[in-house]
């Protein structure tokens, strides 16, 4: 085997952005019909490495090999000419147009008539079916990833590469996923398929390729390695695991009773009927994939948009459902949002002024006469960066420059410092990490345990299980019920994600 | 291989940078402009000299420097406000004379009333005119949604039509020979003079307000919501503060500031309501504002700047025979230059060697 060319090898690549190195002497081989994994945590430089591989990128140094001969690639257009493919995490789908439409806009030599029937037929030969006339904006996660599969499938590639395909699936589509890239495996091509899940890579890769910091640091076949030994390579030491003392519960802090919020726009999510408590000293994690009504959710509780009702929202049993979010802070509730620069925290301003920013009404003497205090601001902030670890390269940086994780740091101990009664979070460790995630996952709970209610909204299934004393599932802007989470299976949770559980609501409807 | 230029973003932004942009934006000015003036045949030299230097070589042209100086830093500093909080009002000029309408209704209507108070009233109408006419497109932005740089601009339009019917009917000067002008404000209707030249307290009053905006701006928790806002609307709703309200005090703000300036204007220099009474101060101020980068002492010497170009623009025109519109067009070359500019304060240019990339307009990892 080891013999055999490669049909895709890359050299001693070198990637610079300024002052970092994104990729240090990077070098891998794709050997044909096998798939692949590229392993890392965020910022591991998986992501440069791929898009220097599709022609997004350029190699400040290094080369690529295809098939032997060293080659250029200047741009996608010629990747896909090549036969390198690409399923981006981030669907690029035109959600007001069909699925036919969405695919003719990438092959626009094919005559339109005979794709509708092109795609229907390789849908069906690679289990994934598709209907060519429904509108994307109606079709699930999984199956928008289907049309980005087999848009790519169309273009006939020898090299298939998927950036954390399973991030957006339910366990169960991922299954089938599954059966899709083996089929195609089958048939001899290759797929560098990125992860950082290592149960899945063990299930699915031939080989891995390990980066930690830019730069290879092994190369392993997942079925010998453990998930354990996996974990090391690819975080360069043990992690610790969260500390869980039983809870305590006392009675609930944030009530939802009832809660109806139409969309906000004709792509978002209506709420129907969400009806949860959470109790002081508890973690209850709402899980679903991304886009069910998670963010409609969050500014719900958060009041940045306001309930119907005031009634639908209880904070420490008042109701709060038509406060506005500075209020809601006022009476000891604190939110962590998902997008950390843009909503959580302002790309250009100082961390001392991004602590202002939800803490200006909170009785921490930040502002006095309707003057700021920038020194109490600027004190304020040196104390969550040095309870939460936050590493920065002077005393008071703009928030842009920090690191993700260590910005994520500094954005949920901006509210934990705070001590709040309730703790709403979404997606409190996404792109993080594992080193900043297990102190923010430890942070949570600690909050939890000292006698507070902690809401965190969450797609990564480890995470939950991890901290979650009870589980609920949000799917199309239905709640289930939340159940412990000892009760709790990923099969379980899969079936909630894909709609199992919308019957719970009183007025809950087909849709 | 070829050299190529690359943007580099850099991590923060470069407080040098912010300083040293709009000199590099005045310099390629003066650069393009000889370039222009060369064209035309004209000494490069001798003509950046009557239009840069002799506005300030003699006291009297001096004086008339800061007499144009005052209305363009006064709305300039309405408009930082308003820009900073990411709300695009084009409209000063508009406000301007919707200001200068108003506060001379009092003299028009009640020449007569001639008291100590007649100038502070009139200066309130001002402003009051300023704010109302302001409101319009906020409140349409608030309610509608519509885009504030049209309906502001369009407003302009508007307001200049109504000042051009009121000094050709209703409010034309019984005495004045059929020209279309009001009647000539009495001394008790004209602001009080300071200097020997066309100086008024508007000089003060301008200097209090910069003063006032500028703590209120570095320092409050006001001033804050206007940053907050202005970089990201959705932070800004995450820290409870209201975009909406934000629009429609911002837009007050700038109104009343361009009303302010536009009856300081007509009280002041002019001494009378005329068809045109601005040389535009409401759409220079819009570069006077980015050109002070949005901060009132920069505002400052952003005024005396463009001011300078107005006073040197009339100089050239006479002594060297260029055509009016060369002001409008340095005007135009400093604002394009300084946007321009304005880039390398959160990037970096570097010289590179090797094939063309992409990424680079792009610029992250």
């Amino acid at each position: 085997m080891t013999e055999e060319r490669p049909l895709l090898a890359v050299r001693g690549v070198v990637k610079r952005f300024g002052d970092t190195l994104a990729n240090d002497d990077v070098s891998l081989a794709i050997r044909p019909g096998e798939i692949h994994a590229l392993l890392g945590e965020n910022g591991a430089g998986k992501s440069t490495l791929v898009k220097i591989i599709y022609g997004a990128l350029q190699p400040t140094a290094g080369e690529i090999r295809w098939r032997g001969d060293p080659v250029v690639i200047p741009s996608p257009a010629a990747a896909r000419k090549r036969g390198i493919g690409m399923v981006f995490q981030h669907f690029s789908l035109f959600e007001a147009l069909s699925v036919a439409d969405n695919v003719a806009l990438a092959l626009p030599n094919a005559g339109r008539r005979k794709l509708a029937a092109t795609i229907a037929d390789v849908s069906r030969d690679y289990g994934l079916p598709l209907n060519p006339r429904a509108r994307v904006a109606d079709l699930s996660a999984g199956e928008k990833q289907r049309v980005e599969i087999v848009r790519c499938l169309l273009q006939h590639p020898q090299l298939i590469i998927m950036d954390e395909p399973t991030s957006v699936l339910t366990p169960q589509e991922a299954d089938q996923l599954f059966a899709t890239l083996r089929r195609l495996r089958e048939e001899g091509r290759s797929i560098l398929y990125i992860s950082h899940r290592l149960e899945e890579v063990q299930r699915l890769c031939d080989r891995a390729t390990i980066m930690r910091r830019g730069k290879v640091v092994a190369e392993a076949d997942p079925a010998v390695e453990t998930p354990a030994t996996l974990a090391r390579l690819m975080v360069g030491a043990d992690v610790a695991g969260v500390l869980r003392p039983p809870p305590a519960m006392r009675g609930a802090r944030l009530g939802v009773n009832g809660l109806d919020l139409p969309a906000a726009d004709p792509l978002g999510v209506s709420l129907r009927d969400i009806r949860v408590d959470v109790a002081g000293g508890e973690v209850l994690a709402i899980a679903g994939i991304a886009g069910n009504g998670q963010a409609e959710l969050f500014a719900a509780l958060s009041g940045e948009r306001l309930a119907p009702r005031a009634d639908a929202v209880f904070i420490d049993g008042r109701p709060a459902g038509r406060l506005g979010i500075t209020e809601r802070r006022r009476r000891g509730a604190a939110f962590v949002a998902e997008e950390r620069l843009g909503h959580g925290a302002v790309p250009g301003m100082r961390l001392s002024e991004n602590l202002v920013l939800t803490r200006h009404a909170t009785g921490d003497g930040i502002v006095r006469a309707g003057f700021l205090r920038r020194r109490r601001a600027a004190t304020l902030a040196e104390e969550v960066s040095a309870a939460f670890d936050v590493r920065k390269g002077k005393p008071d940086p703009e928030a842009r420059a920090l690191s993700g994780g260590n910005l994520q740091k500094f954005v949920v101990g901006r509210e934990i410092t705070r001590r709040p009664g309730i703790l709403v979070a979404s997606q409190p460790t996404w792109g993080v990490d594992a080193g900043a995630s297990a102190v923010i996952r430890q942070a949570l709970v600690d909050l939890a345990r000292s006698g507070s209610a902690v809401l965190v909204i969450s797609q990564d299934l480890d995470e939950i299980f991890e901290i979650a004393d009870r589980i609920a599932v949000i799917s199309r802007g239905h709640l289930s019920e939340a159940m412990p989470a000892a009760e709790m299976t990923p099969e379980r949770i899969g079936l909630l994600m894909g709609g199992a559980g919308e019957g719970q609501g009183r007025n809950a409807d087909a849709a | 291989m070829p050299m190529r230029l690359e943007l580099e973003k850099r991590a923060e932004r470069s407080r040098v940078m912010s300083l040293v942009s709009p000199l590099i934006a005045i310099v390629l000015t003066i650069v393009a402009g000889a370039i222009m003036f060369l064209t035309l045949g004209k000494n490069p030299w001798d003509t950046l000299y009557t239009f840069f230097i002799r506005p300030l070589a003699d006291w009297r042209s001096a004086q008339d420097v800061v007499v144009k100086a005052v209305p363009l830093v006064l709305i300039a500093l309405g408009l930082a406000v308003c820009y900073r909080s990411n709300n695009w009002n084009i409209g000063a000029e508009g406000q301007f004379t919707a200001g200068a309408i108003a506060g001379s209704a009092l003299p028009i209507l009640v020449p007569d009333f001639a008291t100590g108070w007649t100038i502070p009233l009139m200066l309130l109408c001002g402003a009051l005119g300023g704010m109302v006419y302001g409101a319009i497109p906020a409140l349409l932005k608030i309610r509608f949604n519509t885009n504030e740089i049209l309906t502001s601009l369009m407003l302009v339009y508007i307001a200049q039509l109504v000042l051009d019917y009121l000094v050709r009917g209703p409010w034309r000067n019984p005495q004045g020979f059929n020209f279309p002008e009001s009647r000539i404000f009495s001394a008790a209707q004209r602001m009080p003079r300071i200097g020997d030249g066309r100086m008024t307290i508007a000089v003060y009053i301008t200097l209090a307000v910069l003063v006032i905006l500028w703590i209120v701006l570095a320092r409050s928790k006001k001033g804050f919501e206007v940053k907050v806002l202005g970089a990201s609307p959705r932070a800004g709703a995450f820290a409870g503060f209201s975009a909406g309200w934000m629009t429609l005090s911002a837009f007050l703000v700038s109104g009343a500031l361009a009303g302010l300036a536009g009856i300081m204007e007509v009280a002041g220099p002019v001494r009378q309501l005329v068809p045109t009474i601005s040389p535009g101060y409401g759409f220079t101020a819009i570069i006077v504002a980015f050109l002070g980068r949005l901060s009132p002492p920069g505002i400052l010497i952003a005024g005396f700047v463009l001011a300078v170009t107005y006073v040197g623009g009339v100089a050239a025109q006479i002594s060297l025979r260029l055509p009016s519109q060369a002001t409008g067009v340095f005007q135009g070359m400093l604002l394009f230059f300084v946007l321009a500019c304005d880039t390398l304060i959160l990037y970096r240019l570097r010289f590179v060697r090797g094939p063309r990339a992409r990424e680079a307009a792009r610029g992250t990892v």
